[in-house]
């Protein structure tokens, strides 16, 4: 008799999701499916709005990285004035792109996921959470608030605002950075370097612990898709579009970001709101790519700063050959560019131009389609509009990172599933590891991101005719 | 219009408002005088330079010995009057009419233009206007962008009239007009054509300066950044019709 078992809400993630496994008559797992169980209608609402509005409208997408929709939406609206950016503008872009990298990695590796790996999977999840690692390892709980607060600090510097500044504008920024805050930013970046360097390299010596998870957790071969600069350098905030196979081959590259839609198809699946893109050349769902830290590591030559290249080199060596294939492994990648990211603001903040008072190009919509692409800390994000001649929004479609790993998160369950869960004795933990590797990919399914603890999880263990066999509850914390 | 060659006499009224002894014309309205000694009263439809038209009730008093509340707008000044600006009624009164006005269209400020100069936005904020006791209306009202300076948002407009008035008492071109009836009510350019068909607009941009919203902008504004400008207004007013 075969069975399904739903895990609905996944908890620890940004967002509403459910996941469901199918299990066949010997009680093993036969299907795996992620749904995204939340419906938010941005591309449709956005139509008819003014274009200067969409930066605002579409930050709303997310309370955790609205610099990143801020960023892909403004280069959209770039591309529709057809400007190109003061210098000092575009350094100060790429300065709260890294901020925002730094602190939306530490709340996946820091509030979400050290959990799982610094209690292990079998922990009570009374106490398998932030206030448990804040217990028994108070440093690193501080380490990781302070590191996100750091990141934070320096948006609201820049941006008047830690969530959705509204600084950054059509044709650059609205306003010009002052010494005073420079300075200030400059003051925060040691200490944050210090923890990051801290963190790997504790993260480094538990690595041996997690050998089994990193074989098993979204361990496949697929594609990677990423920005790198013209030089092929890690790159967040601009460059071009590369594509590499699980062999390392580079498929696409140098690739105007506008030209997207000759890579990527959207697939649509009945059980989930999240659109499943893939990459067109290969065809859905043979197209499996992933984005994020994973994929831009596994492409980018090189980082282009001391530290993280070192950090870099020893990533590489977590496979034998070829790109890092283990979804594991992107705790390590965002560690990796946590690192580059403090070390980089250094750089740019310290270049002389970094405090010119030219920071905006002003004009009017001089074409009627725009695409603005820039990386996320989850991934690719792609804002596509277009407008009429009176510059109304008349069409919308938006890439969203976490969409782009949806077949993976998808493949990655059910590899997850198959080797822990065993349908004739259920217990938490092996479903724990379910939910974990979804973590992975640290999905940003909305701006909501619930309280730890708070979340009370059931599952349900049915037959083919929904009646119950089998039920696990975790219940409210207060 | 010049006046007539010899004016009327006008007499000095003395009454009290808030517990304070006060004179004024008997010609002047009760907010005139009210504004001239910083007493505060919101309004959104009122402007000094326009004529006063009485529509959005925010300057609602109450009129010792009279039952029914008066338009301070509307009110001359009379004889020993006496008059309260701020009671437990009138604040209810007032937080219910602001957020009648944030139900009836889409008011959303963080997107919104004109955030954080916005007198719809301040008024709510004053009101205490923390949530909305009545559900919202959720019809979308259309935008038009076709004028190449300036933008209408009628989903943001709260019809006080003040471009209508201001574009037909100061600039004379009388391009805004009302249109409709109730929730379809709206203000038209010309004969409700695109703004930038209009043949009678000036494109002088008053209109926008006297907006107390995010209806009417400058083209080419990000979030927060349509900071309007309403100094013009009284002295433009002087000059056109002396007193």
């Amino acid at each position: 008799m075969s069975r399904t078992i739903t895990i609905e809400p996944v908890t620890r993630i940004e967002g509403h999701a459910r996941i469901s496994l199918q299990l066949d008559d010997q009680g093993e797992v036969a299907d795996a499916r992620f749904h995204l169980t939340q419906f938010r209608g941005f591309e449709k609402f956005c139509e008819g709005r003014p274009y200067r509005e969409m930066p605002a409208l579409t930050a709303r997408t997310c309370g955790i990285c609205p610099v990143s929709h801020l960023l892909a939406s403004n280069k959209a609206c770039d591309h529709l004035l057809s400007v190109s950016i003061p210098p000092a503008a575009e350094r100060l872009r790429r300065v709260m792109n890294l901020a925002q990298l730094a602190q939306s990695h530490a709340l996946s590796f820091f509030h979400l996921s050290s959990p799982d790996l610094l209690l292990g999977w079998d922990a009570d999840p009374a106490s398998r959470n932030i206030f448990g690692v804040m217990r028994q390892h108070p440093e690193l709980a501080r380490d990781g608030i302070r590191l996100r607060q750091i990141g934070q600090q320096i948006i609201e510097t820049l941006g008047g605002k830690k969530i959705h500044p509204t600084w950054v504008v059509p044709g650059g920024v609205s306003e010009p950075l002052g010494a005073e805050q420079r300075d200030a930013i400059l003051g925060l970046l040691p200490e944050g370097l210090e923890i990051a360097k801290r963190t790997y390299d504790l993260y480094k010596g538990l690595l041996p612990r997690f050998r089994d998870e990193a074989t098993r957790f979204g361990n496949f071969p697929t594609l990677f898709l990423s920005l790198v600069s013209p030089e092929g350098r890690l790159e967040h905030y601009d460059g071009l579009l590369r594509v590499k196979d699980a062999e390392g081959r580079i498929l696409e590259d140098q690739v105007p970001p506008h030209e997207y839609p000759r890579l990527i198809g959207e697939a649509v699946e009945d059980f989930s709101y999240m659109k499943f893109p893939y990459y067109k050349p290969h065809g859905y769902p043979q197209g499996i790519y992933r984005v994020g830290p994973l994929a831009r590591l596994n492409n980018a030559d090189a980082c282009g700063t001391p530290y993280a290249d070192v950090a870099l080199a020893e990533f590489r060596m977590l496979q034998e050959s070829g790109p890092v294939s283990s979804s594991f492994h992107y705790h390590y990648a965002r560690l990796v560019e946590i690192i580059y990211a403090l070390e980089m603001m250094e750089r740019l903040l310290r270049h002389p131009e970094i405090l010119d008072t030219r920071v905006r190009a002003r004009a009017r919509s001089n074409r009627d389609e725009g695409i603005g692409v820039a990386e996320a800390p989850r991934g690719t994000l792609m804002h596509h509009y277009r407008i009429d001649e009176t510059g109304l929004i008349t069409w919308v479609d938006l890439v969203i990172a976490t969409g782009h790993n949806n077949l993976a998160m998808n493949q990655s369950i059910r590899q997850v599933a198959a080797a822990y869960v065993d349908g004739n004795s259920l217990n938490e933990g092996m479903l724990n590891r379910v939910e974990a590797v979804i973590r992975c990919y640290d999905p940003c399914l909305s701006c909501a991101s619930h309280a730890v603890g708070q979340m009370p999880l059931v599952i349900e263990l049915r037959d083919q005719r929904e009646r119950l066999l089998d039920r696990l509850e975790r219940t409210c914390q207060s | 219009m010049p006046g007539p060659a010899s004016q009327p006499k006008v007499r000095v009224v003395t009454f009290r408002v808030d517990d304070q002894d006060l004179s004024a014309r008997e010609d002047e309205t009760l907010i005139e005088v009210c504004r001239e000694h910083r007493i505060p009263i919101p309004s959104l439809c009122y402007l000094e330079g326009l004529s006063a038209w009485g529509g959005c009730r925010l300057c609602m008093v109450e009129i010792v010995g009279q039952p029914r509340l008066a338009a301070a707008c509307s009110t001359r000044v009379v004889e020993g009057m006496e008059v309260h600006t701020d009671t437990e009624r009138l604040r209810r009164y007032r937080r219910t009419l602001v957020e009648l006005l944030f139900a009836e269209r889409a008011h959303v400020c963080s997107v919104c233009v004109s955030n954080g100069h916005c007198e719809l936005q301040t008024l709510a904020q004053r009101c205490g206007v923390d949530h909305m006791r009545m559900p919202r209306r959720a019809v979308s009202y259309p935008v038009d962008s076709s004028h190449e300076m300036f933008r209408v948002d009628h989903d943001r407009c709260i019809l006080c009239t003040r471009c209508v008035r201001v574009c037909d008492e100061i600039e004379g071109a009388h391009t805004w007009d009302v249109m409709g009836r109730g929730s379809d009510c709206r203000v038209i350019t010309d004969m409700a054509q695109p703004w930038a068909e209009s043949e009678t607009c000036t494109s002088c941009g008053k209109c926008v300066q006297v907006c107390p919203t995010g209806a009417l902008v400058k083209q080419g504004t990000s979030v927060g950044e349509m900071v309007k400008d309403q100094h013009f207004l009284p002295i433009l007013a002087r000059r056109r019709h002396p007193r």
